[in-house]
């Protein structure tokens, strides 16, 4: 093979939002660590007969989510069935959208974003070895739990892009809070699509006839690998001649590649219909208005503005806006600070470098603690300068005396400049710049 | 309207997760297809000017506070359709336990 292959990656990334409630029933919809099948009701256990009742919050978090990513929300949404069949989806259809998602289009960090749309959770698998037989157990705690999917278009050709995409938008749903969109806790859970083509095609925009779908991908580390051992896998198949085909496939950790779970001989046929229990959603201008305005400053434009307005390195502005609360804390600082001396990049320094903002969880405990730190520090050389000259202009008798041979008038002047620095000028640097300015 | 297969059936039957018989195949096929049939007729109603919707009700927005509420059903509730459970779960046979590429 002479052409070079480049991979071809979309994204399919699950955010649960962090609603009281679940989707379309009133258990909670925060489910880590709780008891299995104690959080369910006739709704999401899909008996028969129960009537979904869609939570409106969970539809605001998944529009302001689009919102801040630029994304065009549709004035008429609905709900589809997704028919399949799986132990974990009790009614045998999972409630989801499919011509009319909340959002359509928007882009992050310059990559487009096809669409987001709102569906439901399914039930968790556990699967167990029990009197030496291998079964799985069903936990039915996070069925109909609101779940928000974003898929982005094909549009990644690298590892690093697909990595800082994904986190910047982890962030992006913290800032808005969203979501603690934690991958630990399966808040924010990863898949990636992706095949290899030709650079001559990928530059025309034509796609390859086949996508290798990798699924539960569950942290940032684990995307990187499953995402390389799958391009060397497809790289290897093309070069042996071989023809690929659409599958889903796994990760298997220990070998380091990946594994075919699904393939296109069993692809899946949803007979996707709209659902007839969820009346349609028209979303007014101002509830659209209304999400909008919750929209706090986001991430990138708060990295530009700590680097413009408090002449902070990239490093440090980056530091601190990818925690909100240390960036919050941070400005607090700096405006509590302001006029009695420190500047904004000792904020910054003594929090990065020092984890003081660990010692003190109030902005203002910081504040006072590097005042008194620089207390003992000294003025800047340009401090000392200016309270030089006012006092060798203050004191013109002190000066002609010394200047007529009474070298003891130093000390005096000397005295009058700490004065002016409130004691923190280095006695030597003010000796210095006096003699200096006596000369002049 | 197109006439189904013998595939057809077997596909649909498969979907529901039906194992058919080939005497239930053949006496399914020319049923399923006197149904697709029937409800054929309705795209001879001439539709032109009628909107399309997904709905009989004409009801939007229908929207429930986000709280949470107690459930009707408790874990022994939950539980209470099947023997086979585990620990408060419920128990099915093992499920991609076994790679489907062997």
């Amino acid at each position: 093979m002479n052409t070079k292959l480049i991979p071809i990656i979309g994204m399919e990334i699950h955010i649960e939002p962090n609603t009281k409630s679940k989707m379309f029933c009133a258990c909670p919809q925060d489910h880590f660590g709780k008891a299995p099948n104690t959080q369910v009701c006739p709704i999401c256990l899909g008996l028969p007969g129960a009537l979904p009742f869609a939570n409106y919050e969970g539809i605001a978090k998944t529009v302001k989510l689009g919102l801040a990513l630029g994304s065009k929300i549709s004035e008429f949404s609905k709900f589809y069935r997704k028919n399949y069949f799986y132990p974990d989806l009790p009614k045998g259809f999972q409630t989801s959208q499919l011509d009319s998602p909340f959002c359509v289009g928007g882009s992050l960090n310059g990559f487009a974003i096809n669409h987001i749309h709102l569906e439901e959770d399914a039930g968790k698998l556990v699967h167990e070895t029990i009197d030496g037989k291998k079964c799985s157990l069903v936990d039915f705690n996070r069925s109909g739990c609101a779940l928000i999917e974003l898929v982005t278009e094909p549009v990644f050709h690298d590892i690093p892009s697909v990595i800082s995409f994904v986190k910047e938008l982890q962030l992006v749903a913290r800032y808005i809070d969203i979501s603690g969109a934690d991958m630990e806790k399966g808040s924010m859970r990863l898949e990636a699509n992706i095949s290899l083509s030709e650079e001559e095609k990928v530059k025309s925009g034509e796609l390859p006839n086949y996508k290798v779908e990798l699924k539960n991908i569950n942290s940032f580390k684990f995307l990187e690998k499953a995402v390389s051992a799958e391009i060397k896998r497809q790289t290897e198949a093309i070069e042996r001649g071989e023809v690929l085909v659409q599958e889903t496939r796994g990760y298997d950790e220990v070998k380091q590649s990946t594994f075919s779970q699904r393939s296109k001989a069993d692809a899946h046929d949803y007979r996707y219909f709209p659902e007839a229990d969820l009346p349609p959603i028209e979303l007014t201008k101002s509830q659209i208005a209304n999400i909008k305005s919750q929209i706090p400053e986001l991430p990138e434009s708060k990295r530009k503005r700590f680097e413009e307005e408090y002449k902070l390195s990239k490093d440090f502005a980056d530091i601190l806006v990818s925690e909100k609360a240390r960036s919050d804390y941070f400005e607090e600082a700096v405006k509590l600070g302001q006029g009695s001396s420190p500047s904004a990049k000792t904020v910054a320094d003594l929090m990065i470098n020092k984890k003081l903002d660990e010692q003190f969880p109030e902005p203002a405990g910081l504040v006072k603690k590097i005042v008194e730190l620089t207390k003992v520090e000294y003025a800047s050389t340009e401090e000392v300068e200016n309270a030089v000259k006012s006092v060798l202009i203050e004191n013109e008798k002190a000066v002609a005396d010394y200047k007529g041979g009474n070298g003891n008038v130093i000390g005096f002047l000397i005295g009058m400049t700490q004065k002016k620095l409130q004691g923190k000028g280095s006695s030597q640097i003010v000796r210095e710049k006096l003699l200096e300015g006596i000369q002049k | 309207m197109a006439k189904l297969s013998k595939a057809d059936v077997e596909h649909v039957a498969g979907l529901a997760k039906l194992d058919l018989t080939e005497t239930e195949i053949n006496k399914f096929l020319p049923q399923l297809s006197q149904i697709l049939e029937h409800v054929g007729e309705l795209g001879k109603v001439d539709t032109t000017d009628l909107a399309p919707t997904s709905q009989t009700t004409g009801l939007t927005n229908v929207f429930r506070e986000d709280e949470v509420k107690p459930s009707s059903i408790d874990l022994d509730g939950a539980l209470s359709g099947t023997d086979n459970t585990f620990n408060g779960y419920f128990k099915v046979e093992a499920i991609l336990t076994e790679r489907t590429d062997k």
